[in-house]
């Protein structure tokens, strides 16, 4: 989903309260994130030559942080994501140059996380706002590349 | 139990999380908000169809091609579904899956998951033409 210039991300307010602050964030193991996409999409290793990519180990388990950090702070700042997010799309446009069929792979992941951790409350309606709110951070990400 | 627990959950989720693969089931009704998709007789009947045909993947691991022959045909020739969608479905049954079996569903079991939805998907699509 490409935003066009200017376009704000379009989640209706009553799906707003799905993002629930500070505690669910906390709580949820999401720094295993990157650890589940090595194991699921291995192709991904590839942008991490210089990891220590066992099971668990702190890079991950940092590096984890770190991107939950990041959309932590997207879901703040749902009406202007690309400015929250500019200087990391400018480092993956500039200097990571992941490619963007990876954006997807994370964000699969990052659902499939979610679903675990609540079960029955992930329901269609919740899913459907992140789904959203994922693609949004993806094409935001990728806006410099070209 | 996996497929009565579930079987009509991933194909009202695909519905509502990606609603413009509803171009594909005009005839099933009211389909006009998550709670219409959720409780439509027809859908739900789909669903577990759907998941039913699913489960002889499971059974024909070793030739699955030949298993879905006549369905990637139908899908094809008949149904005009773009492939992208088994890919979707995929996901989303994943999903399903995570919601259900939640700490259980370890990144391992994700993984052969994965493998198994793509292979089906692949099947599903190898008739095209």
């Amino acid at each position: 989903m490409i935003l066009r210039p200017g376009a704000k991300v379009n989640i209706p307010s009553d799906m707003a309260h799905s993002f629930k602050g500070g505690g669910l964030w906390d709580s949820l193991s999401l720094t295993s994130l990157p650890g589940r996409m090595f194991c699921v999409y291995p192709s991904t290793k590839t942008y991490f030559p210089h990891f220590d990519l066992h099971h668990d180990s702190e890079q991950i388990r940092h590096h984890g942080k770190k991107v939950v950090g990041a959309l932590g702070d997207a879901v703040r700042h749902l009406d202007n994501l690309s400015a929250t997010l500019s200087e990391l799309s400018n480092l993956h446009a500039y200097n990571l140059r992941v490619d963007p069929v990876n954006f997807k792979l994370l964000s699969h992941c990052f659902q499939v996380v979610l679903g675990v951790h609540l079960g029955r409350e992930y329901t269609p309606q919740v899913h459907v706002a992140y789904d959203k709110f994922l693609a949004a951070v993806s094409a935001v990400l990728a806006e410099k590349y070209r | 139990s996996c497929v009565c627990l579930c079987s009509c959950l991933p194909l009202s989720r695909l519905l509502i999380v990606y609603p413009w693969t509803q171009r594909f089931f005009s005839a099933f009704g009211n389909l006009s908000s998550p709670t219409a998709i959720i409780g439509n007789p027809k859908v739900r009947a789909h669903g577990k169809k759907v998941l039913t045909s699913f489960g002889d993947a499971v059974k024909n691991l070793d030739n699955i091609k030949a298993t879905y022959a006549k369905l990637s045909e139908l899908h094809c020739d008949k149904l005009h579904v773009d492939p992208e969608n088994f890919s979707l479905l995929g996901d989303i049954l994943i999903i399903v899956l995570a919601t259900h079996f939640k700490r259980e569903f370890t990144p391992a079991c994700q993984a052969a998951w994965q493998k198994l939805v793509r292979v089906v998907a692949h099947a599903l699509s190898y008739k095209y033409h």
